[in-house]
Formats: C-alpha cells, sequence, structure tokens
C-alpha cells in the first residue's frame, strides 16, 4: 500500500547549517507516529517541511504517490495537513464552536443580510466533540475550559477542514496528569477515525503509550524508525542522547 | 456520523448556552450592576434636592448622555479588538469644524453631513492603516493624531467661531436640538447605534473577527482572518461613530468652536471601560457602552445638583472607573 506520505532524502540548509540530512520518512494511513529528539535535532524543521512552512534544499515530497511542492501552510492545508498549535491557535474570549469554525462560519440568509448561524455551528461543533468523545460543550467559553478541552477544540478545527495528517507539536507540555489523558485519548480518536498524527513530544510515557511508531532524530538525522513494540524508552532515551548511535 | 454517546443526557444539554441560568446570567452582567448604580445614585440625590427628579433635568442628563454615548459605540470595537482610540475628541473638532465651513459657504444639509462622515471615516481609517499596517502602538498613533485634529481644526477655522449655517440653518438645529414624540432627536440616534452595534459584534463575521483579534491576534492570522483590514474597520467605524455626534453635536449647540470635543475621549473610554469593555480586549457590548455614558453623565449632573464643587467631578468619575475595573476582574475570577 502507498503510503500517505513519503518522504525521501530530505535535505534543508539554513546558510551553512545542515538542519536535516538525507532524512526519508513514510507516514502511512491511520498510524501515530511519534517523532522524538532534543532540541536543536531537525524536529521541528521536519515538522515544518511536511506543513509546507519550509521547502527542502533537495529531496522528494509525496502524498500518496504524487509528487507536491508547498509554497506555504496553506497550500499542505488544502491537501489535508494540519497543525495544532498548543497555545497560538484558540481564543480564550470565544466559545468552543466560535474557535472551531473561526474564519470558516456558517452563514445564513435573513433578508438582505447574511448573519453567523449560531445554531448549526454549535450542533456541527457538538458532532466533532461527540466523535472526539471529548465533553466540551459548543456554547462555553474557551476561558473556562481545562486543558484537554482546549486540545478537543484545536483538533476539532482540523477534523472540520477534513485533514488527513494532523501534526500536534508538544501537546502535552505543561498540562497535568489528568489533561495529558484527555490528550492521549484525543490520539486514539483520531486514529479510530482514519487520520494519521505524527506526535512531536519530550515525554516518553505519552510516545510509549500512543504512538505505533517512533521515529528519533539526532543532528539533523533520523537515527531509529520502528514499531513501538521493538524499542524502548531506555533505547530512545540513548538514542537521543547519541550513547546509543543508531537503531 | 455519530459515535454511541457514552454519557446519558449529554446531548440534551450540550447547545445549551451554558450551565448558568439566565438569572445568574444577567446578574453576572456589568451592564445590571451599572444600571443599578444610576438607579441607587438617581434616587440618593432626588431625595437630596428635588430638582434632580424632574422631567427638564432627566431629558438634559439623557441628552448629554447621548453625545458621550454615541462616540461611546464607537470605541467598543476598538477596544474589543485590543486598540484604543484617544484621538476621538480631536476627530470630533475636525468633523464638527468640517461641518461649520461647509454649511457656512450655504450648502445644503445633505452636503455637509456627507463631508463630516467622510473627514470622520478619513481620520478613523487614517489611525487603523497607520497601526495595523505600520504596526505602531495604538495609543502612541491616536495620541500623534489628537494633536494634529486639534491643530488642524484651528487652522481650517483660522480660530473663527461658526454660527452662520445660510440654508441649513433651521434644519440643522432641528436635527440635533429637536424633538421627536417628546424625546430630543439624538436619543434615537443612540437607541438605534445599541441596537445596529449589538446586533453587528453578535451576528455578523465583523463582529466575531473583532472578538478573535482581541482575544489572540495570532490565532485569528492563523485562521486566515483579515486582521489589519478588520482593525482599520474598527477605527473608521469609531471615525463614523464621532461625525454622527459631531453633527447633532452641532445642532444642538448652534455653533462651532474650535475647541468643540476637547477631552471628551476620556469621557468616552471611561463609559465604555465601565460598560465592562475590556482595554486588553476581547470584552464589550454596545448596551454596556451605552449605559456607561448614561452613568458618568448622571455622576456629574447628580453632582451639580447636590451642589457639590464640580472640581469634584473628575474624582468621581475616576473613581467609578476604578470600581468597574474592579468589578471586572472579580468577574472573572468567578467565570
Amino acid at each position: 500500500m502507498t503510503p500517505l506520505a513519503r518522504l525521501e532524502h530530505i535535505v534543508k540548509d539554513f546558510g551553512a547549517v545542515r538542519a536535516l540530512d538525507n532524512v526519508s520518512l513514510d507516514v502511512h494511513h491511520g498510524e501515530v507516529l511519534g517523532l522524538m529528539g532534543d532540541n536543536g535535532a531537525g524536529k521541528s524543521t521536519l515538522v515544518k517541511t511536511i506543513a509546507g512552512n519550509f521547502q527542502p534544499t533537495s529531496g522528494t515530497y509525496h502524498l500518496e504517490g504524487k509528487p507536491v511542492t508547498f509554497h506555504g501552510p496553506a497550500d499542505a492545508r488544502r491537501e489535508g495537513i494540519e497543525v495544532v498549535y498548543q497555545d497560538l491557535a484558540i481564543c480564550d474570549n470565544l466559545t468552543a464552536a466560535a474557535n472551531v469554525f473561526l474564519g470558516r462560519e456558517m452563514m445564513r440568509q435573513v433578508g438582505p443580510l447574511r448573519v453567523l448561524d449560531h445554531r448549526r455551528m454549535n450542533i456541527r461543533a457538538a458532532e466533532l466533540f461527540r466523535e472526539l468523545k471529548s465533553e466540551t460543550r459548543p456554547a462555553d467559553l474557551v476561558l473556562r475550559m481545562s486543558g484537554g478541552q482546549r486540545q478537543a477544540v484545536a483538533i476539532a478545527r482540523t477534523r472540520l477542514a477534513k485533514s488527513r495528517i494532523v501534526l500536534m507539536d508538544e501537546p502535552t507540555a505543561a498540562i497535568s496528569v489528568r489533561q495529558v489523558a484527555e490528550v492521549l485519548a484525543l490520539i486514539r480518536r483520531m486514529k479510530e477515525q482514519g487520520l494519521s498524527v505524527i506526535l512531536i513530544s519530550h515525554r516518553m510515557p505519552d510516545v510509549f503509550e500512543v504512538c505505533d511508531r517512533v521515529v528519533v532524530m539526532r543532528r539533523g538525522r533520523k537515527v531509529a524508525d520502528k514499531p513501538i513494540e521493538h524499542s524502548s524508552p531506555e533505547e530512545v532515551t540513548g538514542l537521543i542522547t547519541g550513547a546509543i548511535q543508531v537503531a | 456520523m455519530s459515535a454511541p454517546n457514552d454519557s446519558p443526557g449529554m446531548e440534551i444539554d450540550l447547545l445549551k448556552g451554558s450551565t448558568r441560568s439566565f438569572r445568574s446570567r444577567v446578574l453576572l452582567a456589568q451592564e445590571t450592576w451599572i444600571a443599578l448604580a444610576i438607579l441607587v445614585l438617581g434616587i440618593v440625590v432626588s431625595l437630596i434636592s428635588s430638582k434632580f427628579a424632574t422631567p427638564g433635568n432627566l431629558l438634559n442628563v439623557f441628552q448629554n448622555a447621548c453625545f458621550i454615548g454615541l462616540m461611546a459605540l464607537g470605541m467598543t470595537p476598538v477596544i474589543i479588538s485590543g486598540g484604543i482610540d484617544i484621538s476621538v475628541g480631536s476627530i470630533l473638532g475636525m468633523c464638527a469644524v468640517s461641518l461649520g465651513v461647509v454649511l457656512n459657504a450655504d450648502m445644503p444639509l445633505v452636503v455637509g453631513i456627507l463631508v463630516t462622515l467622510l473627514v470622520g471615516i478619513g481620520c478613523g481609517a487614517f489611525n487603523g492603516a497607520i497601526i495595523a499596517y505600520i504596526n505602531l502602538p495604538p495609543f502612541i498613533v491616536t495620541l500623534a493624531t489628537l494633536s494634529i485634529g486639534r491643530s488642524l481644526a484651528l487652522v481650517i477655522t483660522n480660530n473663527q467661531v461658526f454660527y452662520e449655517f445660510g440654508q441649513a440653518t433651521e434644519s440643522i438645529i432641528a436635527l440635533g436640538g429637536g424633538y421627536s414624540l417628546g424625546l430630543p432627536n439624538v436619543v434615537y440616534a443612540l437607541i438605534v447605534g445599541v441596537i445596529i452595534l449589538h446586533f453587528l459584534l453578535t451576528n455578523t463575521r465583523w463582529g466575531r473577527y473583532l472578538f478573535a483579534i482581541g482575544g489572540n491576534e495570532g490565532a485569528a492570522r492563523l485562521a486566515g482572518i483579515p486582521v489589519d483590514l478588520i482593525k482599520v474597520s474598527a477605527y473608521a467605524f469609531s471615525g463614523f461613530m464621532v461625525a454622527i455626534t459631531a453633527i447633532f453635536l452641532v445642532g444642538w449647540l448652534g455653533a462651532v468652536t474650535n475647541a468643540i470635543g476637547t477631552g471628551y475621549e476620556l469621557q468616552v473610554i471611561a463609559s465604555t471601560v465601565i460598560g465592562g469593555a475590556s482595554l486588553t480586549g476581547g470584552f464589550g457590548t454596545a448596551l454596556g457602552a451605552a449605559i456607561g455614558a448614561l452613568l458618568v453623565e448622571v455622576i456629574r449632573n447628580a453632582l451639580l445638583i447636590a451642589g457639590v464643587n464640580p472640581f469634584w467631578q473628575g474624582t468621581f468619575v475616576g473613581s467609578f472607573i476604578l470600581a468597574a475595573v474592579l468589578l471586572e476582574r472579580i468577574r472573572s475570577l468567578r467565570r
């Protein structure tokens, strides 16, 4: 089966600095991929390349066998690649539904006027939250919500856009233990819905709990890419620090 | 596609606005508290002096409050978007002076109104464009235009007072100073303004995007909202409301001096903040701005009637601003 996304021999240079050195990566349908590595290992560069923020210096990028070139994140979004930012993309002073539909509001015609269709947006948002099995109420303000519910709002946004790959950048950093469990449950829901998720995380337990495969980056190179059950936290730690060279 | 519900009853309350009842939401609203303050203040003052609760004085209070209220309505979208416009007093001066010049040249009232609106919208859009596209802080930009606007008003009038309005003399005075069905015309303007702004804020994309920008500008940009354009439109709307105010105010006063509107910006911002708008952006209502303006005016009037030295007015208005901000802080803790 053709992988959903295939990156081959990706090189990304920033001046004299080689941020990605000959990285090849497949993302399969409906899998959760854990992407790990120390700061500066090239995780963010790789993710930004997938999401269209960066164009690779060399190498190829295919989506379902079709070569793609993204000139910006909007191009990638059109192909169903969405990024869930930890805090960036939520307005605390708006309701959950308003956040889900921000920038793509449903409207209805009242006489000569086009007005927000609050009811339809609330119903659709409620459906999305139910799919994610989240108890987020569409008409509640986000500022009253837990970290997990906020993640649900951000994820529901990507579901609205018929996404195929969701990139999650440190979604479990700086939230409570109970909320981490909520976020991990959301990631499983997305997988059940047939989505591919790339989880960038520093938290070993999260990656081992929810991911199917783990990829480890070090100094711009991919040093490991294996099914999660064939690895261990000890091995991954060794790979990240360089104590183990390649696995 | 719907997954089985794991918690019974979830579906029923999913669409409810909030778990809070209508009653507790009304109790939490800043507008309720301000209205209550107005009522208490009114009762106290009418016990002190029989001059307060006369129809003549109450109408006077209403009318005065409307001029500030109309400008506070304009200020509301700006503050919701996280900005501030301290140039409104000077824009009012520019608008009034333009109206004076045009009518003094014996032009019809319609032309005068159109020119005034264009000047107001133009000044606002100028503020907004510098703030949004050159990315300078709103406070500094509008501080500059406060100075520029007042100076230009002096330049245009050459320190003259206009009280001859040619063919439009009667109609402008009837519009700004006249009554319809027993109430000053400007009261209707404020009521219509509140209804329209409330609709715009709660039911249009424009309103939704203002709140989004005030809440998290970065998120608004990521969502593809034309942030800069919306900001410009907020300041232009403020200028538009100032122009409307200028038309009624000139008609009511029957004359234009170049000092018109000096110092109004503080009362306007005070009204908006007392009415529940947050200076950090993201919150504010049309009704709040109008009620806030009414409270400021009731305080001023009450002090006069009660025979308190008018030098104390600023102290009282300032205390209410502090109280309003504290109230907002307490409410946000309870949210």
